[in-house]
């Protein structure tokens, strides 16, 4: 399973604005909420957590130290 | 396809007026769809024209010499830009670019000019408008000035290095925002800093510290 941004269907309010600026259409709206759709294009750009007015959308990074 | 009076009636700029008054300014603004990626406005050309996102997000940004990247804002719908060089008749201060399809309502300069002509309590709408957007500057120019974001991110990834892959602690780029007392967009632009100085290594949804010591360096943490 790919890791994918995270949803908060209680803070969306179905805009659509992350949908749009997605360059790998993993995101959809389905009865109103954003849904996320598993793609390997998505390459973590993070446009859709930087557009969404409602913080309902995350891109969480992992933060790890090379082994050496 | 014509421009949605129920749109304007929820642009700041246009707030208050009544559908007579919105009906007539309709007949002088134009619609122009733009693709993902497109540049509609270019930094230092002469401005035409001013813009309402109707649908999508642009951004608004300047281009260093070197070609490194600082957003200014993202414009949402209802939202405008390209508005200081139509009102002082200067160039494009920034740059802009549809971030998906956009679809933007235009004015053209001297419209925009018998718009305020013949309504003119459309003035105080645009006063208030350019005063946020002067104190969102203000606020940006106050973390690139005198904030060492840089060294706060490094330190902040840092203190938050997971010990086993897929375990570890998350941060999304307003989380590290926030920590770092900046906005999201310094976040993405220092992390992209980090990884040109090598200390780290953007990976998809990982960031791996590819250089402790030079992190440490940069954190002001004497090796």
């Amino acid at each position: 399973m790919i890791e994918m941004p995270i949803i908060d269907v209680q803070k969306c309010d179905g805009c659509g604005l992350c949908i749009g600026v997605c360059r790998c259409n993993a995101l959809a709206i389905i009865d109103r909420i954003v849904t996320i759709i598993e793609s390997m294009e998505c390459d973590w750009c993070t446009d859709c957590e930087g557009v969404c007015r409602t913080g309902a959308i995350s891109c969480p990074f992992e933060i790890i130290m090379q082994e050496s | 396809m014509a421009v949605q009076l129920e749109f304007l009636k929820g642009i700041p700029y246009f707030s208050g007026l009544g559908s007579v008054e919105l009906e007539s300014i309709s007949k002088l603004i134009f619609e122009k769809a733009i693709d993902r990626a497109e540049t509609v406005v270019f930094e230092g050309e002469p401005a035409a024209y001013l813009y309402f996102v109707a649908s999508g997000a642009v951004k608004v940004f300047k281009t260093s010499a070197e070609g490194k990247e600082q957003i200014l804002s993202i414009v949402r719908p209802g939202e405008s830009f390209n508005d200081v060089p139509i009102f002082d008749g200067g160039p494009n201060p920034a740059s802009a670019r549809a971030m998906g399809p956009v679809l933007l309502y235009g004015v053209k300069r001297n419209d925009m000019e018998t718009i305020f002509r013949n309504h003119p309590p459309i003035a105080l709408n645009v006063i208030n408008v350019l005063a946020r957007r002067v104190r969102q500057l203000v606020s940006l120019v106050e973390d690139l000035s005198f904030r060492h974001v840089i060294s706060r991110v490094a330190r902040i990834l840092f203190e938050h290095v997971g010990g086993e892959v897929g375990r570890g602690p998350r941060l999304t780029q307003q989380e590290m925002a926030a920590m770092a007392g900046t906005a999201r967009e310094v976040v993405g632009r220092s992390l992209k800093a980090l990884e040109e100085e090598g200390a780290i290594k953007l990976d998809r949804h990982r960031i791996i510290i590819t250089d402790k010591e030079a992190l440490q360096k940069i954190m002001g943490v004497p090796s």
